[in-house]
C-alpha cells in the first residue's frame, strides 16, 4: 500500500483504527517529497523536524483514547502567503526573503488546534500575481502530468504537491482563480469559497475585498472535510460572518435529482479549447443522466470582467503592498541616501516584474484625475457582475463551466505576453468579483492532461457545489490516472 | 484698516479609549518604546483592523457636542502615502463619508458670540513616531501607531489670532468636558494645523494660503498667526503674495520657518478600506449617546451664575476646565459661602496652577480639604494670611489643612491674657513708636500690630492684637 496515494478520510479511518501512526504518515510523505521534489519544486520551505514531532503528540494523544478531529495526524502544505509563526512567509518574493511570522494565520490555528501536521510552505506567483507560478522569486514549480508544464497559479505549489502526492491536501489563495486553475491544470479537487467565510487574517493581502483561501485535496469527501476545519467567523477578520457553522460533510449525498443546473454560453464560447468543451459536456451528460436539468443561460457583464478585475486587484494591491518598505522587516538595501531612496530602492529591487507591473498600474487606476474613470467605474462593473450572478441563482442551484480555456500551458509559452496569461483567469475571475463560491474538479484528460470542472454556487451554497461535485465523482466514468512523477 | 485676516483650523485630538483602534493594544502614554504593539498596529502582512465601536462612540459624542450632523452610513478610506512611521504604508482614515458633518461652536468674543462652522470631524488612527538618534539614525516607536484620533476641520469663520485661540480654547474645554480627550498638546493628544491667508477688502486680493503646523501650544499658534498675518500684509502691500507653503514656528527666533513648499497637491489615492465594511450608524444609539452627554460649559456657566450669584467672570473662568467646576462644587458640599471658595479658586489657586502649569485634577489635596482650611479661616481660628501660608504647604505636602496647622502650630492666639502679655512686651520695647503713636501718627499703629504678629510667628488674631495695643496706650 503507497500510504502517499490515500485521501484524507482514508487516512483518518486507519489512524483511528491504529492500523498506522502519524508519524509513519508524515515520514511517508516527507519520503515522497524528498523523491519527487527535486524535479517538482513545489515547496519553498519544510518542516520536517517539527512536523515529526507534532506527529508524535498527535499518537500519544490517540494512543491515550482521545477523540480527535478529521485531521489529526493528517499533513498538509500551506501557500507560503499564509503567515506561520515561526515559520518563513517568503511570498515568494525577495522583499520577504527572511521574514518570520510571529504570529499564525487564524486557518493556520485552526488546522494546528484540529492537530494537522505542517509539513511544508508551497511556491507561488510572487504575491499570489499570476496564473503560473513562474513568477515566484524562488522557483519555477512544475506540473506532475507534464514537468515541462506549469501547475499553474498562483497557488500552483500546494496543487502540484497535493496531486503529486507530496500531501494528501494543501491550503491556496484565490483572488481570481489561484486555486481553481492550478487545481484544473494539476488534476485535483479545488475550492473557493464564499467571500467571508474563511477568515482572511494572516493572509498577506494581494486584493483585499476579493482574496479568499481554499483547499486542493484529491477528492470531494476531503474538501467538504478541509473545509470544514477552515470556515468559521473569526473576529480578527471585519469581513468575516458570522453565521451559523455548518457540517459539510452533509453535502456529500450521491443524488441531483431535480438540481437545476445553468450553463453560461459565454463560458463556453470559441475562445475555450474544444477538448476541454468536450469533456466538461460529458460531465454534464452524466449530471444530466441522474436527474438533474441542464439549461443554458446568460452572463452578459462576462466580457468586462477580466479588465474590471485588471483594475480592482492591482488598485488594492498597490495600497496593500505599500507595507514592504524595508524599514520594519524584510530585505533592505544597504546603501541609501534618504528615507525616499531606501524606498525606492528597496522596493526596485524586492519586487518582480509582475508585481512592479501590477502596483504601477493600481496606482494610475487610483490617482486623482483617473479614479473615477477606473476604479469607481470598474466597481460600479463589479456590481452588474455580481447582479448576473444573483438573476442566475433566482432560477438554478449551480452554474456549470470549465474552469479554464485551456488545459496546462508550456513553461515559458506565456511568460512574456501578460495579457494572454491574465487569460488564462477568464472563467474564474467573476466569482472572485461576486464573492461567490465556486469548485473545480476532474473530469476526464485532454491529450493526457488534466481538465476541470468548475462548479459555482451562490453565496454560501458550498454544500450546493459539494453535493453536485461529490455526485459527479461518484458516478463518473472516465478511467481516473496518476501522474508519473517519481516512478 | 482694509485687510481681513481668514484662518480656518484643522485640530486632531488623541481619544482616551483604553484600547486602539484596530487592535486590543493599550493606548496609555509612556510606556517602553514598542512595547504597545501587536501584528495589527505594527501592520504585519496578514494583519487585519477590527474597528474599536468605542471609537465610533467617542467621535458621536463629539459630533453631539460639536452640534454636527451624525452620519447614517459611514465607512473608512486609505489615505496612501509612504512614510517610516506609517506602518502600512496607508492610514486608515474617512474621506468622502465622515462620521459627523456640518457643526459649529459658539465663541464670545468683544463682539458678542459668533459661530465657527465646522466642516466635518472623522476617526482615523495615529501614526508611529520617529526619534532621531545623535549619530543621525532614526529610530521608531510604533506605540502610538493605532491610537484612535478625530479629526476636527473648521470652515475658515475665524477672523484673527485671537478668535481662534477664543475657539481652541472652546474646543479643548468641550472635549474635556466630554470626556473623550484629555488634550494634553505637549503629549501631542491634541495638535493643531493652521490654514491662514488674508484679503484686500477694497481690491478683494487674497494671499496665498499658508499652512502652520508642528504647533505645540495655544500659545506657539497665537504667535505663529499673528506672525502670519503681519507676513502676508507685508507681502501684499509690496504687491508681492505668499507662496503655497507650510510652515512652522521657531519658538527661539521668534518667527516662522518654512518646512516644505507645495508644488502640487499631494495625491493620496483614497479608497474605500475594503478591510473594514460600511457601517450604517443606529439612530437610537446616537439618541443614547446624546442623553449621555454631560453638561456642556456653556450651560454650566449660566447654572453658575444662577445657583451660585457669581458674577459672570467668575462663572466663566470656574467652567472653562470640567475638573475646575467639578472641584468648585464639590468644594461648596462643605463650605457653602461660594464667594470666597471662587475667591480661593481663582486668586491663590489658580495662581499656583498657571505656574505650575498643571490642573486642579493634578493636585495632591481634595476639595474637602480647601473646605476644612476655609472653615478655619471663617471661624477666626487662623487668619487669611496663615491660611495662604497653610495653602502652600497643601500643595507641596499634600496633608490636610488640619494637620498642617496642628503640625506647625498655626492656631490663632485669640486669648486675651495670653496675647496681653505679648502686647506688654512689644510696647516695652518698642517705647519710640508708642510715643509716635501718641503723637498721632496711626502708621505707629501698623508697625506695633506687626511687632506682635512677628513675635507670635503670625499666629496672633490681628484685630484683638490691634484693640489690645490701643487699650494699653490709652
Ligand atoms: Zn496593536
Amino acid at each position: 500500500m503507497d500510504i502517499t496515494k490515500l485521501t484524507i478520510h482514508e487516512l483518518r479511518d486507519m489512524l483511528r483504527k491504529g492500523e498506522i501512526s502519524s508519524e509513519e504518515i508524515v515520514k511517508a510523505y516527507f519520503d515522497r517529497i524528498e523523491e519527487t521534489e527535486a524535479k517538482l519544486n513545489s515547496f519553498i520551505s519544510l518542516n520536517k523536524e517539527e512536523a515529526i514531532k507534532s506527529a508524535r503528540e498527535i499518537d500519544k494523544r490517540l494512543k491515550n483514547g482521545e477523540k480527535l478531529g478529521d485531521l489529526a495526524g493528517i499533513p498538509v502544505a500551506i501557500k507560503d502567503n499564509i503567515v506561520t509563526e515561526g515559520v518563513k512567509t517568503t511570498c515568494g518574493s525577495k522583499i520577504l526573503e527572511n521574514f518570520v511570522p510571529p504570529y499564525d494565520a487564524t486557518v493556520v490555528k485552526k488546522l494546528k488546534d484540529e492537530g494537522a501536521i505542517i509539513v511544508g510552505k508551497t511556491n507561488l506567483d510572487e504575491f499570489a500575481m499570476g496564473s503560473s507560478t513562474e513568477n515566484s522569486a524562488y522557483k519555477t514549480t512544475k506540473n506532475p502530468w507534464d514537468l515541462e508544464r506549469v501547475p499553474g497559479g498562483s497557488s500552483g505549489g500546494s496543487a502540484s504537491a497535493v496531486a503529486a502526492g507530496q500531501v494528501p491536501f494543501a491550503l491556496g489563495s484565490e483572488t481570481g482563480g489561484s486555486v481553481r486553475q492550478p487545481a484544473s491544470f494539476c488534476g485535483v479537487v479545488g475550492l473557493k469559497p464564499t467571500y467571508g467565510l474563511v477568515s482572511r487574517y494572516g493572509l498577506v493581502a494581494f486584493a483585499s475585498s476579493l482574496d479568499q483561501i481554499g483547499p486542493f485535496t484529491k477528492d470531494v469527501e476531503d474538501c467538504a472535510i478541509a473545509l470544514n476545519s477552515i470556515t468559521g467567523y473569526d473576529s480578527k477578520d471585519s469581513t468575516s460572518i458570522n453565521r451559523e457553522k455548518i457540517d459539510y460533510k452533509e453535502a456529500l449525498v450521491n443524488d441531483v435529482k431535480g438540481l437545476k443546473i445553468a450553463l453560461p454560453k459565454e463560458y463556453f464560447d470559441d475562445s475555450i479549447d474544444a477538448e476541454v468543451k468536450n469533456k466538461v459536456y460529458e460531465a454534464i451528460k452524466v449530471l444530466e443522466d441522474l436527474g438533474a436539468t441542464v439549461e443554458e443561460v446568460s452572463l452578459p457583464h462576462t466580457e468586462y470582467a477580466l479588465a474590471t478585475y485588471y483594475i480592482i486587484a492591482p488598485s488594492e494591491a498597490s495600497s496593500n503592498l505599500a507595507r514592504f518598505d524595508g524599514v520594519r522587516y524584510g530585505n533592505r538595501v544597504k546603501d541609501y541616501d534618504s528615507v525616499e531612496d531606501l524606498f525606492v530602492k528597496t522596493r526596485s529591487q524586492g519586487f518582480g516584474e509582475e508585481v512592479k507591473r501590477r502596483i504601477m498600474v493600481g496606482t494610475y487606476a487610483l490617482s486623482s484625475g483617473y479614479y473615477d474613470e477606473y476604479y469607481r467605474k470598474a466597481q460600479r462593473v463589479r456590481t452588474l457582475i455580481k447582479q448576473d450572478f444573483e438573476k442566475v441563482f433566482e432560477n438554478y442551484d449551480v452554474i456549470i463551466s470549465p474552469t479554464t480555456p485551456t488545459t496546462a500551458f508550456k513553461i515559458g509559452e506565456k511568460a512574456t505576453d501578460p495579457v494572454s496569461m491574465y487569460l488564462s483567469d477568464i472563467l474564474t475571475v467573476s466569482v472572485n468579483m461576486a464573492g461567490i463560491c465556486g469548485m473545480s474538479i476532474p473530469c476526464g484528460y485532454a491529450n493526457d492532461l488534466p481538465v476541470g470542472l468548475q462548479i459555482i454556487g451562490n453565496a454560501f451554497e458550498e454544500k450546493k457545489v459539494l453535493r453536485v461535485a461529490y455526485t459527479y465523482e461518484q458516478n463518473s466514468n472516465f478511467e481516473r490516472k496518476q501522474p508519473k512523477i517519481g516512478e | 484698516m482694509p485687510y481681513k485676516t481668514i484662518i480656518g483650523l484643522e485640530i486632531h485630538s488623541e481619544l482616551l479609549t483604553d484600547s486602539k483602534i484596530f487592535c486590543d493594544c493599550s493606548t496609555e502614554f509612556g510606556g517602553d518604546v514598542n512595547t504597545h504593539t501587536c501584528p495589527v498596529c505594527l501592520g504585519l502582512p496578514g494583519a487585519l483592523p477590527v474597528l474599536n465601536k468605542k471609537v465610533v462612540e467617542y467621535g458621536i459624542k463629539a459630533g453631539l457636542a460639536f452640534n454636527c450632523e451624525i452620519s447614517e452610513r459611514t465607512k473608512m478610506d486609505r489615505k496612501n502615502y509612504f512614510y517610516p512611521d506609517l506602518v502600512k504604508g496607508y492610514q486608515i482614515s474617512q474621506y468622502d463619508m465622515p462620521l459627523c458633518q456640518n457643526g459649529y461652536v459658539e465663541i464670545e468674543t468683544e463682539d458678542g458670540v459668533k459661530k465657527i462652522r465646522l466642516r466635518r470631524i472623522h476617526i482615523e488612527e495615529d501614526t508611529g513616531k520617529s526619534i532621531h538618534s545623535e549619530d543621525g539614525g532614526s529610530l521608531l516607536d510604533y506605540n502610538r501607531s493605532g491610537v484612535p484620533l478625530i479629526e476636527i476641520v473648521t470652515e475658515p469663520d475665524m477672523n484673527s489670532p485671537e478668535e481662534a485661540k477664543l475657539f481652541l480654547e472652546k474646543l479643548k474645554s468641550i472635549l474635556q468636558y466630554i470626556e473623550v480627550s484629555d488634550c494634553k498638546m505637549e503629549e501631542g493628544s491634541l495638535r493643531c494645523d493652521v490654514n491662514i491667508n488674508i484679503v484686500d477688502e477694497e481690491t478683494g486680493k487674497r494671499s496665498t494660503i499658508t499652512e502652520l503646523k508642528n504647533l505645540n501650544s495655544f500659545k506657539a499658534a497665537v504667535k505663529a498667526m499673528e506672525y502670519e498675518e503681519e507676513r502676508h500684509k507685508k507681502l501684499l502691500e509690496e504687491g508681492k503674495d505668499t507662496r503655497r507653503e507650510t510652515r512652522r514656528w521657531d519658538e527661539l527666533k521668534n518667527e516662522t520657518i518654512v518646512m516644505r513648499v507645495k508644488e502640487e497637491v499631494s495625491d493620496y489615492r483614497y479608497f474605500p478600506e475594503p478591510d473594514i465594511v460600511e457601517m450604517e450608524i443606529d439612530r437610537e444609539w446616537v439618541e443614547e449617546i446624546r442623553k449621555e452627554l454631560p453638561e456642556l460649559p456653556h450651560v454650566k456657566k449660566e447654572r453658575f451664575i444662577e445657583q451660585y450669584d457669581l458674577p459672570e467672570y467668575d462663572a466663566e473662568v470656574l467652567t472653562s476646565s470640567k475638573a475646575l467646576a467639578d472641584f468648585f462644587e464639590e468644594t461648596i458640599r462643605y463650605f457653602d459661602d461660594s464667594k470666597q471658595v471662587s475667591n480661593w479658586i481663582m486668586g491663590d489657586i489658580s495662581r499656583r496652577l498657571n505656574m505650575e502649569n498643571i490642573g486642579i485634577e493634578d493636585v495632591s489635596f481634595t476639595a474637602k480639604d480647601l473646605a476644612d482650611l476655609l472653615k478655619l479661616i471663617d471661624e477666626g481660628k487662623i487668619s487669611n494670611k496663615i491660611g495662604k501660608k497653610v495653602l502652600r504647604a497643601m500643595f507641596e505636602e499634600g496633608k490636610d489643612p488640619n494637620t498642617i496647622v496642628k503640625e506647625k502650630g498655626l492656631i490663632q492666639i485669640s486669648d486675651e491674657g495670653e496675647l496681653k502679655k505679648i502686647v506688654d512686651k512689644v510696647l516695652s520695647e518698642n517705647q519710640q513708636s508708642v510715643e509716635d503713636y501718641k503723637n498721632g501718627k496711626d502708621r505707629a499703629l501698623g508697625f506695633l500690630v506687626g511687632q506682635v504678629m512677628k513675635a507670635t510667628r503670625g499666629k496672633a488674631n490681628p484685630q484683638l492684637a490691634n484693640k489690645l495695643i490701643r487699650e494699653s496706650i490709652q
